[in-house]
């Protein structure tokens, strides 16, 4: 019986900083076992808890792609204890890091389809995984058309700003990113709230395309209408939940919503399974 | 299995036999109180009790249990690297356990022992624990065990039932632990003709002793929004003062909390039991809460055992009747009531009420 | 305290009808022996539900912190202290209150009737000045005197300091009695015998908070006990962190706790927690001579600076 508390050791490899304001950062971890890495595989949209001794753990999603060898990376936003003393860990310490935990995207489901990407603030970690996961040369070939659209409030808070440019520049994929508001003048993308590029440039609803939401929860609530309004139906509009957590693994009990566990039976829910839970998120 | 009689008198020699092979617990009583500990050398336990004030699942699963210890001295080889804290896998025997709380643990074993993930300092400690229950020849107005999945004379989560009849007990092995430990005690002495109906008369004649009942029917066949939505949670949670009694005492609440302590240059993981009542149980980093008010909580605890557990193992509520939180909550919330009431709610009268008022 | 039932009832109706409060919060009989359940009504037909006996012994102040409505508020003597210290402290504005009053003979301590028959109780009667309780197979009528909760022994404050209604004449206030008896017998022990006299005290806390929820003190957002930035207190078992939560909540309530008992009738394993709190009591006695929420135009001690201080650090 394996103990599943016992987080597997990593290494910081490298911390970027990602956003002017320094509140989000990068951060590539090194499995210091190398059998870890093979017990690590995950898939995209899945998370991960973060094991920081001596301060506790905090679940994150997995933001580098499984086709991404040798690491595996988070971008991780300041705001509580554990996230506030990692910010200050340097390259080369140590930590620990517990899963795959959760579902990731349907996968399956996905294969052969148009999927349509919004993302909004610090929400798209894993929707970076997803992104260099569908258009890795092995996998591109079992999606349809892909469509995606990220927005910050101002360039600056973009994250992966060189990867969205390099998507951008790509024919094999409709790249939309936006900011709130800007005053420089060499922005050369668009300038808008997400749910009203959404609106704009997302491809019109049909049984073969899905649309895959990650953002704040004041983004979710302007950019469902307008995927309502475009003809989506809730079962082909994928959300993934954040929540409390402890042990990340379904045993704890503190992250149910309704009778589900946003650990293990989430973080992924179609808005259809959403509408039928308590509204307690 | 084989019907065994156990004469009174000859009950410490065994349990003195037991102890040699196992940490055994029993009731014990504590000022006005009884509670199961661990008995030492000399002691027994005391069967005059109706129950113990806290469930016995800190046997399986303390209140605090240490899970890792780490050390944060940079010069050290396993700096920061968590190691995990031995467990005690002797094997333990409860003697005296209540049919009730016997259930809560295969109730709660869903929880811990998943094909996914297998808690191992719960499954541990469960496996090496043999459980030796004593029926209730005598329930409490707050029982409702047999409304809840099983009776006074109940046999699910029991390795051995205990039937206390005058100056013996007979004792029913029901699982091959149970004949095991019956064997090592010395209790081996069959029991005469007759004592199967004796035990089965007395068990009738607990069962009529309940009193008290829930219904939880039409709790199955709502939709869980029906009842989320429901009008009375703000009414039904307006005494409630959000602390952890009834969840604490509880035996099939589970839910815990991990905390790193350290101290100096080492420390350790642990993990306690938390309470779905306090605020911060799902209080976010970003402050957010999504269940800021008091109502909301305590709706979380009910929907939780009557609903959720059951539309989710469809084997019944989280509930095993004990009735500690009937008997010690501070404020008398009564899962009971709040169980009926869930039960007995139409979500279309109340809209029929609305309507025209 | 017979007839008071039916005087609450009266009042809460009367106020509901003439729209004078948003609702009425009082007790309700409770669905086990010797307890009833804090309850709150919002129309005239509701107010028969609302009942008094010698088991409500829970502070009804505990449930109108930070309220916006108007309130209809059942309160015994130190209930309504309490009202006080919470107007004081601004957690509720005296406009917002109807407080009806109730001249209080004392609470009985269901753990010490519960000592006293062999058997469970399934029911209970009372007259003025009796409990009788019944089992299965025995009935015992026991004098209140006997079975009284500790606090209420010693009570000096029967009667209610603030109200606008009442539902019965005064009462006699107890003299002769020596509030803080215990606090000196505890006192009068050796350092080491102090040390496990409280070790024993507090060694079956489970950390319910119960106590903590039940006072009506206790409002901090967040308690000392839940902050994790700094965190100050352990959650786990360890003892230094159980006792660390019981005498640093004590040192909070130093100068606004009125003796109610809430917090040891709420405590699920019987602890004497009043220990803790009544020394702090009798502390502010003698160096202020203080008692809490006597008289809603004085600051409390704590709350304020005085030129004759005894302390002479703050001179």
């Amino acid at each position: 019986m394996q103990n599943p508390y016992l987080p597997y050791p990593v290494r910081i490899d490298q911390i970027i900083t990602e956003t002017e304001d320094k509140s989000l950062k990068t951060f590539k971890f090194v499995f210091i076992r190398p059998e870890d890495e093979e017990k690590f595989a995950y898939r995209a949209g899945q998370f991960a808890e973060l094991s920081v001794p001596g301060l506790g753990e905090i679940p994150i999603g997995i933001a580098s792609s499984p086709t991404e060898k040798g690491f595996v990376k988070f971008t991780i936003f300041k705001t509580g204890k554990v996230t506030s003393h990692l910010h200050a860990m340097r390259e080369g310490e140590i930590m620990g890091i517990r899963g795959p935990l959760g579902h990731p995207y349907p996968w399956e489901t996905l294969a052969g389809k148009n999927i349509v990407i919004i993302g909004g603030g610090f929400a798209f970690t894993t929707l970076r995984s997803s992104i260099i996961f569908m258009t890795d040369p092995a996998n591109r070939s079992k999606f349809k058309d892909i469509h995606v659209i990220y927005g910050a409030r101002s360039p600056g808070m973009l994250l992966y700003k060189e990867e969205l440019k390099s998507w951008a520049e790509r024919d094999d994929m409709n790249m939309h990113i936006t900011v709130d508001g800007t005053d420089d003048p060499d922005w050369k993308y668009h300038k808008g709230f997400v749910p009203a590029i959404t609106e704009k440039f997302a491809p019109p609803a049909d049984a073969d395309t899905y649309a895959i939401i990650c953002g704040p929860p004041i983004m979710i609530k302007f950019t469902q209408p307008v995927l309502d309004n475009l003809g989506y139906s809730h079962d082909n509009i994928i959300m993934s939940l954040e929540n409390r957590m402890k042990c990340g693994i379904g045993i704890c009990g503190r992250c149910n919503i309704g009778k589900d566990l946003v650990c293990k039976d989430g973080p992924v829910f179609t808005l259809s399974q959403l509408n039928a839970m308590p509204k307690e998120y | 299995m084989k019907l065994i009689k156990i004469d009174k008198k000859s009950l410490k020699e065994g349990i003195d036999k037991l102890k040699r092979t196992h940490c055994v617990f029993g009731p014990v009583r504590e000022n006005d109180e009884y509670e199961f500990k661990v008995l030492g050398d000399a002691d027994m336990p005391d069967f005059s009790f109706s129950n113990t004030r806290m469930s016995p699942k800190a046997i399986v699963y303390p209140q605090t249990q240490l899970m890792f210890t780490y050390s944060l001295d940079d010069a050290a080889d396993d700096c920061r690297i968590l190691k995990e804290v031995p467990l005690d896998e002797r094997p333990r025997a409860v003697i005296g356990i209540r049919p009730c709380d016997a259930l809560a643990f295969p109730l709660v074993r869903r929880n811990f022992d998943t094909p996914e993930y297998q808690d191992t300092f719960w499954v541990r400690a469960y496996e090496a624990t043999t459980f030796v229950g004593l029926a209730c020849n005598e329930p409490c107005a707050t029982c409702f065990c047999t409304s809840a999945g099983t009776g006074p004379f109940g046999k699910e989560g029991l390795d051995v039932l205990l039937v206390e009849d005058g100056d013996d007990f007979f004792a029913e092995p029901l699982t091959p632990k149970g004949e095991s430990l019956l064997e090592t005690a010395g209790w081996t002495t069959e029991a005469g003709g007759g004592a199967e109906e004796k035990i089965t008369s007395m068990a009738a004649a607990a069962n009529e002793h309940i009193t008290s009942a829930v219904s939880f029917d039409n709790i199955k066949k709502r939709e869980i929004l029906e009842l989320y939505d429901a009008p009375f949670w703000e009414e039904e949670a307006f005494s409630c003062i959000n602390c952890g009694t009834c969840t604490y005492v509880c035996p099939t609440c589970w839910c815990f909390d991990i905390q790193d302590e350290t101290f100096g240059k080492s420390g350790v993981r642990m993990r306690n039991w938390d309470s779905c009542m306090s605020p911060l149980f799902t209080l976010h980093a970003s402050g957010h809460n999504p269940r800021t008010k008091k109502h909301e909580r305590v709706r979380q605890r009910f929907m939780h055992k009557l609903k959720y557990y059951v539309d989710k193992y469809d084997n019944g509520i989280q509930c095993v009747g004990c009735g500690r939180c009937v008997r010690l909550c501070p404020v008398n919330i009564d899962i009971r009531s709040i169980c009926n009431k869930m039960n007995n709610f139409d979500p279309e009268a109340c809209k029929c009420e609305v309507a025209s008022s | 305290m017979t007839g008071y039932t039916e005087k609450i009832r009266e009042i809460a109706a009367r106020l509901l009808t003439e729209g004078k409060v948003d609702r009425v919060i009082g007790f309700r009989k409770g669905t086990v022996p010797m307890m009833n359940q804090p309850h709150y009504v919002t129309s005239p037909a509701m107010a028969a539900e609302l009942i008094w006996d010698s088991h409500c012994g829970l502070n009804l102040a505990n449930y109108v912190t930070d309220r916006k409505e108007r309130i209809g508020i059942v309160a015994k003597g130190c209930d309504s202290r309490n009202l006080v210290t919470h107007i004081i402290e601004n957690k509720i504005k005296r406009d917002q209150l109807v407080i009806i009053g109730v001249p209080c003979t004392g609470m009985v301590d269901r753990n010490k009737i519960c000592a006293m028959v062999e058997g469970e109780i399934t029911s209970v009667e009372e007259s003025d000045d009796a409990i009788t309780v019944s089992g299965n197979g025995f009935s015992k009528t026991i004098a209140k005197t006997d079975v009284l909760r500790e606090n209420c022994a010693v009570c000096t404050h029967r009667n209610p300091v603030i109200h606008d209604e009442m539902v019965g004449e005064p009462v006699a206030e107890q003299t002769g009695v020596d509030a803080y008896a215990s606090v000196k017998k505890v006192e009068a022990l050796s350092p080491e015998e102090k040390w496990n006299y409280f070790e024993n005290l507090i060694s079956t806390c489970i950390r319910c908070y119960a106590c903590r929820n039940a006072c009506p003190l206790c409002y901090c957002p967040t308690c000392f006990v839940d902050e994790s930035r700094p965190q100050w207190v352990g959650k786990s078992q360890d003892p230094i962190d159980v006792r660390t939560f019981h005498l640093l909540r004590a040192y909070h309530c130093a100068g606004r706790c009125t003796d109610c008992g809430a917090c040891e009738t709420a405590c699920p394993m019987g602890i004497k927690v009043r220990e803790f709190t009544k020394k702090l009591n009798m502390d502010c006695f003698e160096l202020f001579g203080w008692e809490a929420g006597l008289n809603i135009d004085k600051r409390p001690p704590l709350d304020v600076y005085k030129t004759d201080d005894p302390d002479d650090f703050i001179r």
